[in-house]
């Protein structure tokens, strides 16, 4: 489970966040809201990548601040761009960066690395440079890569912004047949329509909670 | 095909230990720098050429490497014409090429990781000093990863800003090009951090380093 307790980030002069607290423990948990209401950040708060200003951050009870490592192992985190995503030339070096900074044995790595290949349609594409996939084929390796490290939870923000339908159902199939518990941002409410908890966020808060039949239409209303 | 980035082939240049290229590299480097004859340049250069085809790979490849320092050979050739003679300015062109082209075909056929892993091993004494191997193996990665992806950007910028007649102006280009590779490095950064990279390697080797040179001194004092 995932605990927000009375969580306040401020940027420089600027409050994102201002004391949201909530427990997180639903297999599909979706996160809306309009640009710059705060979803990104909290996003960035689930798996320590932002500590937060005030107030703390339970991952199975581990605070994000004290035992960042052990709660990265836990908490995956998928970024809206691909290629900013992407670290190593190739595509098989790229999925074993993440194995090895867990310093899994030479034969572990290599045996994951092979699987995750096979697993994620990426076994041709394995001494391919990352720069050269196509915008599927990047959001897959971006994905894959985190998935190689058996996170319990992932954190998805953004995954289907910047993809064409077919790669964006693509993605959404994807989410859908994880087995880990998943976190998604996104803008895209068909996306989200089977999730089992809609958190909307505005200035900073959550304004709604609830299941996407009840929340994702007064959230429309919200918007306009 | 990118400069210098690993083409896969079945050859015994790809199958040599990264470590051996290096350190040939190296000592190849070191040797032709020294080398004044133009008959001894030209045959190392050939030797370099030679390599391509035995590593299975097309001189056309070897073209597309040294294509992007044409006018920089051409500079250097015109200097030495000018201030030497013509033997100058063919030795400069032989011995850029054939450093050029060998360090192009280590890297066209050793894996990032792999000379990373090479590199680390190499400075790891550095640790000690509180240099992270990991961080230096990590910034050649990401400068193999990303010299192409920010190219990318460039012509995205170019484009946008050939749109607006404004393609011949340095700043119009640069500074949207620096926004976008500043933003691109925050999210890389976050992105590393994310996938368990640990930039502490280093120090607590460095701590380790001197907890051991401390220890006798803390043995003396009881």
């Amino acid at each position: 489970m995932i605990e927000i307790r009375s969580v306040t980030q401020i940027f420089g002069e600027r409050t994102v966040l201002s004391d949201v607290s909530v427990s997180l423990d639903e297999r599909r948990i979706a996160i809306v809201g309009s640009n710059g209401s705060g979803k990104s950040t909290f996003a960035r708060l689930l798996n320590g990548l932002l500590l937060p200003s005030r107030g703390e951050v339970l991952v199975d009870g581990m605070s994000t601040a004290k035992d960042s490592k052990a709660v990265r192992r836990r908490v995956g985190f998928v970024f809206q761009n691909p290629d900013n995503q992407i670290v190593f030339p190739l595509v098989e070096e790229d999925l074993a960066f993440g194995l090895k900074n867990l310093k899994l044995p030479a034969e572990e790595v290599r045996a994951r690395v092979e699987a995750a290949l096979v697993q994620y349609g990426l076994a041709e594409l394995r001494t391919h440079p990352a720069h050269l996939l196509s915008g599927g084929q990047k959001q897959m390796l971006a994905l894959a890569s985190v998935l190689v490290m058996a996170p319990e939870i992932i954190v998805f923000d953004e995954p289907t912004t910047a993809l064409d339908h077919r790669n964006k159902r693509m993605i959404a199939d994807f989410i859908r047949g994880l087995k880990q518990r998943a976190i998604v941002v996104s803008h895209d409410l068909d996306l989200l329509r089977d999730f089992d908890r809609v958190l909307a966020f505005e200035a900073g808060r959550i304004v709604l909670d609830g299941a996407p039949e009840t929340v994702l239409p007064r959230y429309l209303e919200m918007m306009g | 095909m990118s400069v210098g980035v690993y083409v896969h082939a079945d050859s015994v240049v790809h199958r040599l230990s990264p470590g051996i290229k290096l350190a040939a590299l190296f000592g190849f480097s070191t040797l032709i720098v020294l080398v004044r004859d133009v008959v001894a340049l030209a045959v190392a250069l050939g030797l370099v050429l030679m390599l391509f085809p035995l590593a299975r790979l097309p001189l056309s490849l070897a073209w597309r490497q040294w294509r992007p320092i044409l006018v920089v050979m051409a500079i250097l050739a015109a200097v030495q014409l000018f201030y030497s003679d013509w033997v100058g300015a063919v030795s400069v062109v032989l011995r850029l090429s054939a450093l050029v082209l060998l360090a192009a075909l280590v890297s066209l056929t050793t894996k990032a990781s792999d000379m990373i892993e090479a590199i680390s091993r190499a400075v790891r004494p550095l640790a000690y000093l509180g240099i992270s191997p990991t961080r230096i193996g990590l910034v050649i990665s990401l400068a193999l990863r990303f010299i192409p992806l920010i190219a990318e950007q460039l012509e995205e910028v170019k484009e946008a800003q050939r749109a607006r007649g404004l393609e011949r102006n340095v700043l119009a280009l640069t500074i949207p090009l620096m926004v976008r590779v500043l933003k691109m490095a925050t999210e890389i950064g976050d992105a590393i951090e994310a996938r368990s990279f640990d930039p502490d390697d280093a120090r607590r080797l460095s701590d380790l380093w001197r907890r051991r040179s401390e220890q006798p001194s803390e043995r003396n004092d009881h």
